[in-house]
């Protein structure tokens, strides 16, 4: 990984955030730098799915496991089930309901115990105290070509270190980060929101 | 062995009822739009009703005839149930019909004192656990049939013609019609028709009064067929004082598991389904059902998945009995300790078990690759626990990574809108990459692809989103139905 790119991948045995229109990309990308299964906690009754065809072009959709809760708190307990089992290595959670902080403790505790990363893909603004970062996804139109993967990436909280932004592309080719310097700037200088 | 009122004893058994049941009782069942009987206890019958009737018409005779609905599954596994209770006098046993066993006791009474106490010891456990049984001894299966069914007893080695003589020929398993038939013409003892000529009734009959005749006397084979024993993995364990603890359940349960476990070793089985019901004291039960994600037969593995079910039952007054089940098995067999592990392993099985048991195992999902254009069935969900991973994935082009149901947009012609609004948001188009001709799949009507061929487009818009927009040439219309990393 880039070294400038710190804070990424996401620091394990912690629960993260990430929200805007970019998160399950990042999410995605997050997984295929990984290795292992992944769980993913959804709730039944949202109509948006994961198209594991789209998903191919980040890792293998046979590492990845679906849970669909009937509820918010289902899916909070299968998450927290998972992460203190530590058998999955990343648990990706659809959140629809902002997390009180007990709630997101929780989370954490377990994470601390199993060891595992986790990540809820939250609704903008709704984002639990309690957690480790918290980053912001968006797509970008990317100058150079039709088939750029452009995303802009902004840590907007983070408890162990600095804020930034960064603009990276995914090349599905080599399934690999590329983090894009802005023109005219060095990568990593890019001001951060908030 | 016959049991002329299996059904309504069994529903009998059931009611709580101290010494034999009094009142008239029968079982209703809804035969061609008419509640029916079709079983009746000897109080009802001594009152002139008989099965087939309709209940309507039974009412008049008797007001205060108590009925139960009849439940055909519910006694053939009763009638299983005794089958496999008969494998103490022989073990050769067989069913006959729906409410009779067959045994072939051939060198097996003298373990019981010969054929008379033998018989004797039938009946009275039968009659201790409430249920008629009529018995009948031959050298032949259908001889002892003819025996049960008219007139006890048992007949003599070699001289079967005897004791079947004066029996009435409905007692040689004919069909109705058969028996008015040779009724009519006189032949109404066994005894007659094995006077009779055999070649005019052969004509006349067809070969299978003859046929059946010479079963019963011997003359031509007809064997016991004695049912396959499937494994049945089932433990009991009976307390002498009510426990009401979670953690004594689990004690218990984890004796019944340790048994449990053994013989599913022995077997080379695994299990996939495990109940667990916990008998109360007032009588009621509470089950918890455990469904695994792979197949198993580790105890130290399978208490602990048990946990979060017997912590959720309400134990009353306390349990008395706990009987642990494994309802479904699968072959498991022994494998190589050590060397490659598959992904996951058993730590994610067991994971997956545990969100099983919460959210139920058939929402545990994995995505398998499906071969069609059409992308909401480019793949399929199945059930993680029943179902193994697998590759293969390829998108030729590029595709979304969320699908949703089209929302529509406000655009017209074929080609994408510069500016369109969607989710309230005004987009602009940037660039659009198309289309992409799908057409739907003719042979899998699909209502939600009525409108004929899509053209897709990939659009990039100047405010950052990458959608996949489709337009219907057919019923001309634009909608949004995934997003672009």
């Amino acid at each position: 990984m880039q070294p400038n790119l710190h804070s990424f991948p996401l620091r394990p045995g912690r629960v993260h955030e990430v929200c805007g229109p970019g998160a399950t990309s990042f999410a995605a990308i997050l997984a295929a730098c990984g290795a292992g299964p992944v769980l993913w906690v959804r709730q039944d009754w949202v109509t948006e799915v994961l198209n594991p065809v789209g998903l191919s072009a980040f890792f293998d959709p046979a590492r990845l496991l679906i849970a669909q809760a009937p509820s918010q708190t289902d899916a909070l307990a299968v998450t927290e089930e998972a992460l203190r089992d530590g058998s999955v290595p990343l648990v990706v959670t659809e959140i629809t309901r902002p997390l009180d902080l007990r709630q997101g403790r929780r989370l954490q505790l377990a994470a601390g115990t199993g060891g595992s990363t986790g990540l809820c893909l939250i609704p903008e603004s709704m984002g639990s105290n309690a957690a480790e970062t918290r980053w912001h996804a968006s797509p970008r139109l990317a100058p150079d070509g039709p088939d750029s993967t452009a995303l802009r990436w902004e840590l907007i909280k983070n408890k162990t270190g600095t804020l930034d932004a960064w603009d990276v592309r995914w090349d599905e080719t080599a399934h690999r980060l590329h983090v894009v310097s802005p023109v005219g700037e060095r990568p990593g200088t890019a001001q951060a929101r908030g | 062995m016959w049991f002329p009122r299996l059904a309504s004893d069994r529903a009998l058994r059931r009611r709580a009822v101290e010494g034999p049941f009094a009142l008239p009782f029968a079982l209703v069942q809804k035969q061609a739009s008419a509640d029916r009987l079709v079983c009746l206890n000897a109080a009802a019958e001594t009152l002139g009703l008989h099965r087939g009737m309709a209940l309507a018409d039974a009412r008049v005779y008797c007001p205060d005839l108590v009925t139960a609905p009849s439940d055909p599954p519910a006694e053939a596994r009763f009638l299983e149930t005794l089958r496999r209770w008969a494998t103490r006098y022989c073990p050769w046993v067989g069913r006959d019909g729906g409410d009779g066993l067959v045994l072939d006791v051939t060198g097996a009474t003298h373990l019981h004192g010969g054929e008379t106490a033998m018989l004797d010891d039938m009946r009275t456990r039968a009659a201790r656990s409430g249920l008629a049984l009529r018995a009948g001894l031959a050298d032949t299966r259908g001889a002892a049939w003819a025996l049960a069914h008219h007139g006890e007893g048992i007949a003599a080695p070699g001289d079967t013609l005897t004791a079947l003589g004066p029996l009435p020929v409905t007692a040689l398993r004919l069909p109705p019609d058969t028996v008015t038939a040779l009724q009519r013409l006189g032949l109404r003892l066994v005894a007659d028709l094995a006077a009779a000529p055999r070649a005019p009734l052969a004509r006349r009959f067809g070969r299978r009064p003859l046929a059946r005749l010479d079963q019963a006397l011997g003359q031509m084979p007809d064997p016991v067929t004695p049912q396959p024993d499937p494994p049945h993995y089932g433990i009991r364990l009976s307390l002498p004082e009510p426990i009401g603890l979670a953690r004594d359940v689990m004690a218990g349960t984890e004796r019944l598991l340790d048994r449990l476990c053994a013989r599913l070793q022995e077997d080379e089985a695994g299990a996939r389904i495990l109940l667990l019901t916990l008998r109360r004291v007032d009588g009621d039960s509470r089950q918890v059902e455990l469904r695994l994600a792979s197949p198993m037969r580790d105890p130290a593995r399978i208490l602990p998945l048990f946990t979060r079910g017997i912590e959720a039952v309400d134990a009353g007054f306390g349990i008395d009995q706990l009987r642990l089940e494994a309802a479904r098995t699968e072959p498991l067999p022994a494998q190589q300790l050590g060397g490659p592990v598959n992904a996951g392993g058993p730590a994610l099985d067991d994971l997956v078990t545990r969100i099983g048991t919460r959210i139920g195992l058939e929402n545990v999902l994995r995505y398998l690759p499906a071969d069609s254009h059409i992308p909401e069935r480019g793949f399929s969900a199945a059930a993680a626990a029943f179902s193994t991973p697998e590759s293969g994935w390829s998108s030729p082009r590029p595709r979304p990574l969320r699908l949703f149901p089209p929302e529509p947009i406000a655009a017209s012609g074929p080609h994408p809108p510069a500016r369109f609004r969607w989710r309230a948001m005004t987009l602009a188009t940037a660039r659009a990459t198309g289309p992409e001709r799908i057409a739907p799949e003719w042979w899998l009507p699909d209502e939600s692809w009525r409108h004929g061929t899509r053209d897709y487009w990939r659009i990039e818009t100047g405010q950052g989103r990458r959608l996949w927009l489709f337009h219907t040439p057919a019923a001309p219309g634009w909608f949004v139905q995934g997003e672009f990393p």
